[in-house]
């Protein structure tokens, strides 16, 4: 089905297939990893079964539930403290061009540079062990889309909204509440949302760099370095769901702020 | 050649002496364009949309007709049918003797729209010769077709401009000039004109007059003003919406002979026949006609 | 992966969302006077300095013990052991790397740099192949987007780096006859994997973007599929294509330095950052070497992406003036 005959295809279709699609893909994956497993017997070591991991998921269950909290805590901190600065630094960068000019090449830096290589140095920064290091590192990966989406929202008001202010006389307190914030909201809950899915990652991704143990990170790299690959794959299970709850509750936020706030969207 | 129309004056006089050699008008009886009992609705959200319903309309080769009508008449609908942008749902659509998708695939026709359309990243030249490209003519070929096209837009200085350094009106010109890359015997338009200030409007409409009598392209002409309606056509073709139909016709009776220039604005007949389009549209006679000449 | 925030938004974001600003064309500096060029490096480099200023600024006020709420350590320690001094760290740069090395520490950093910045480009040459084809299969095909769509913006969110570490047990047990599976291939694999799905769904929403004005016109030229594709979908594609690839390049680097460490790859910069970090409490300045390095690998890494885009230049008319 090409996208030209798509377009003419009854709008029935095109919804059962944008569901159906995906879950005939997710099967198919499904199908084809047993396969493998069971009849080609690809070697443990390879890829485990599904059903292997899953064992390992409940045999390790409690084991799991900590390495995720304290991960997503790890996560969580960093989202709040680099959404903090993230917000700030835009309000600042926004009502200052030069400091605006001074940001522009430190946070295009930021956004090339592989952060989590601050690792082993905040480690030893904060003690062996402190969870701060990776807390530091998941705030500075949050901080990045935060304060870019921050500013993009603060310069959303147009020139035509600023001149009706003026033309009312509001005070800058008036101008922030009526203008800014429900401009600039949508944008900054954006950031969050892209936001969060870096922070789980950067929090997980630091863990490889050493540190005190006990998160999901270093579990998948101590069971993959002692051969235990189905529980290292539980582990990575584990930290998919952590990402995938990170992600909904941000996006959920997002689309409530949306509501909220519909002007953000008009011009 | 016979006229669908009564008004023998549409018959294009400057058909004969085309210099860019157009093939129009050649004394054949199949007309440029038949549609016949065209349909066309839209499944919506809201329900079915009857953008176009029973249509008909016949153009003969060379002539010119400019279809009206407030928004949501099916006028730009009833011409992308013609162009093939768009199936309609029931009836039949000829373009030279053939359904309106040979037509397309045999390239019987140019286009332009209400946006230029150019390619940003293409040079004005480039942009012209787009057409040419597509349908494989050499590049030599290419180079003296684009040459003579701008010269005949009156652009030739801008061959190695891009599009964003052109004025709305320049852009226009090419997107004019690229429609008639491959010397079509019929022109669809879609309000070619309507981003431009009146001004420029103005201008650009007496340049097209010029440029189709020099082709002798018949003409299907997408727009909601009136005099420009009156100042391009042969014909008006009154449509009127909810459903989209053809409600009147109007025959200007102004031949293509008449200079297409401002003294014609401002004759006494251009502005009766303002008028009688206006009327049309409106459905009812308007009273004290006189107060049209503004 | 932190760095894969960048400029833009998360490719996955839905079009009516403000993000949907993410991908359209970054408003950039054209035109720019010399002097406004001095004035934009100027201020960088100010903000440079007010980086480095901040840094000395805490280690000379903050407590040695770092400031503690509670039991909890929330900034760090300040002694020199644990945030040298910025000009010692520098000065530590053009030292010999050990006491009985010729080598300066710069030296041995750019050459395990090197050896991370190849391995990266390779996964990102891949990557974005991989990339650019299935966006290409996906705009062919509607059903091929509605089926693989969705699972890419899902993985976007998924920390699927969690994988390198596993990845290591394939490289040490693939062998093809008498071609084994060199290490640094399972660093490319990983890299490579990341670079991957920014390139596709930037792509693909590149081959969607171009206007209807232009699809009405190409079909009214009775031109196929490939020929609207090539005149006008890729170059439209362009402005999207960028931020897409500049995504692609930094999680390619990320996944690199991860991929070196976690698979405990020898010769690249990520077993320099661990293992100058283990060194840390009698040559503290010597840990941030390899950060330099990182960094710099990541700069190159945007200024290649950077230069690609003023290679294509004449297809980025239609970003703002």
């Amino acid at each position: 089905m090409s996208s030209a005959s798509a377009t003419g295809a009854p709008p029935g279709w095109t919804r059962i297939g944008r569901v159906a699609a995906p879950v005939v893909v997710g099967l198919v994956g499904l199908a084809v990893w047993q396969f493998l497993v069971s009849v080609v017997e690809v070697s443990p070591y390879l890829l485990p079964g599904p059903a292997e991991i899953a064992e390992e998921w409940r045999a390790n269950a409690d084991a799991i539930r900590e390495a995720f909290w304290i991960t997503g805590t790890n996560a969580f901190i960093g989202l709040v403290g680099g959404t903090l600065v993230g917000v700030g630094l835009a309000a600042i960068a926004s009502s200052a061009r030069w400091a605006e000019g001074m940001l522009a090449p430190v946070v295009a830096g930021l956004a090339v540079v592989p952060i989590v290589a601050l690792a082993p140095v905040l480690n030893s920064m904060y003690g062996a062990d402190s969870e701060y290091g990776r807390r530091v590192i998941a705030g500075i990966a949050a901080f990045v889309p935060v304060y870019v989406n921050s500013v993009r929202g603060l310069h959303q008001t147009t020139a035509l909204h600023r001149d009706l202010m003026r033309a009312y006389a509001a005070s800058p307190g008036q101008r922030f509440r009526t203008l800014t914030l429900p401009s600039a909201a949508p944008y900054v809950l954006t950031g969050i949302r892209v936001a969060s899915s870096l922070a789980v990652i950067s929090a997980l991704v630091a863990e490889y760099f050493g540190g005190p143990r006990g998160g999901l990170g270093s579990f998948i790299s101590t069971s993959a370095a002692t051969s235990a690959y189905a529980r290292a794959w539980a582990y990575v299970a584990a930290a998919i769901v952590l990402g995938l709850v990170a992600y909904v509750v941000t996006a959920l936020l997002e689309r409530l702020v949306q509501r909220l706030l519909p002007t953000g969207a008009l011009t | 050649m016979t006229q669908p129309s009564d008004n023998a004056a549409a018959t294009p006089v400057g058909a004969a002496a085309t210099p860019v050699g157009a093939p129009a008008a050649t004394g054949t009886a199949v007309p440029a364009v038949r549609v016949s009992g065209v349909t066309k609705t839209f499944g919506t959200r809201a329900g079915v949309v009857h953008a176009l319903s029973d249509v008909d309309l016949t153009l003969a080769p060379g002539e010119f007709a400019a279809l009206i009508g407030p928004s949501g008449c099916g006028k730009s609908t009833l011409m992308r049918v013609i162009a093939d942008l768009e199936s309609a749902t029931s009836g039949t659509v000829e373009v030279f003797g053939k359904a309106a998708a040979t037509a397309r695939a045999d390239q019987d026709y140019g286009i332009a729209f209400q946006q230029a359309g150019l390619l940003p990243w293409r040079t004005v030249a480039a942009n012209v010769a787009l057409p040419l490209e597509l349908h494989g003519l050499g590049r030599g070929e290419r180079k003296a077709r684009v040459a003579e096209l701008l010269e005949m837009v009156g652009l030739s200085d801008f061959a190695g401009h891009h599009p964003d350094q052109l004025s709305g009106g320049m852009q226009q010109r090419v997107a004019i000039a690229r429609s008639l890359a491959e010397q079509p015997r019929l022109l669809l338009m879609d309000e070619p004109f309507g981003a431009l200030d009146e001004m420029t409007r103005e201008r650009m409409q007496a340049e097209l007059a010029r440029i189709c009598a020099e082709t002798g392209a018949a003409v299907v002409f997408v727009t909601h003003s009136i005099p420009e309606a009156v100042f391009l056509a042969d014909r008006v073709v009154v449509m009127s919406p909810r459903p989209g139909r053809i409600t009147g016709e109007v025959v200007t009776g102004i031949g293509r002979d008449v200079p297409r220039d401002d003294a014609l604005r401002e004759d006494r007949d251009f502005f009766a026949k303002v008028t009688e389009v206006r009327e049309a549209l409106h459905g009812t006679p308007v009273t004290g006609s006189g107060r049209e000449a503004r | 992966m932190t760095s894969t925030a960048l400029t833009t938004s998360a490719p996955g974001a839905p079009p009516g969302a403000p993000s949907g600003a993410d991908a359209t064309p970054h408003r950039r500096h054209r035109g720019l006077g010399a002097l406004g060029r001095l004035r934009v490096v100027a201020l960088g480099l100010l903000g440079l300095l007010t980086v480095a200023a901040l840094w000395e600024a805490y280690k000379a006020l903050a407590p040695e013990d770092g400031v503690l709420i509670g039991e909890t350590r929330v900034l760090p320690r300040t002694t020199d052991l644990a945030m040298p001094h910025v000009w010692d760290m520098v000065r530590r740069l053009f030292e010999p790397t050990t006491s009985i090395a010729e080598e300066a520490l710069w030296q041995t950093v750019a050459a395990a740099a090197l050896v991370s910045l190849g391995i990266a480009a390779v996964g990102w040459v891949v990557g974005t192949t991989v990339g650019l084809l299935l966006a290409v299969a996906m705009a062919r095909v509607r059903v091929v987007e509605w089926g693989l769509l969705p699972w890419i913006v899902l993985s976007q969110t998924v920390p699927l780096i969690a994988f390198a570490p596993i990845v290591r047990s394939w490289g040490s047990r693939i062998e093809i006859g008498s071609w084994e599976w060199p290490p640094w291939l399972s660093v490319a694999v990983i890299a490579s994997y990341l670079a991957f799905f920014p390139v596709a769904v930037g792509a693909l929403r590149g081959l969607q973007s171009h206007s209807a004005i232009h699809a009405d016109l190409m079909r009214a030229y009775a031109a196929g599929w490939w020929a609207t594709l090539l005149r006008v979908r890729i170059p439209s594609a362009v402005p999207y294509l960028l931020p897409a690839l500049r995504l692609g390049a930094a999680s390619a680097v990320v996944g690199t330095v991860v991929a070196e460490v976690s698979t405990g790859y020898l010769d690249g910069i990520g077993r320099l950052l661990v293992s100058y970090a283990g060194q840390a409490s009698g040559d503290p300045a010597k840990a941030w070497a390899p950060i330099f390095g990182a960094i710099a690998l990541g700069l190159v890494a945007g200024a290649v992406v950077t230069l690609i885009g003023v290679l294509l230049r004449p297809y980025r008319r239609g970003e703002a003036p």
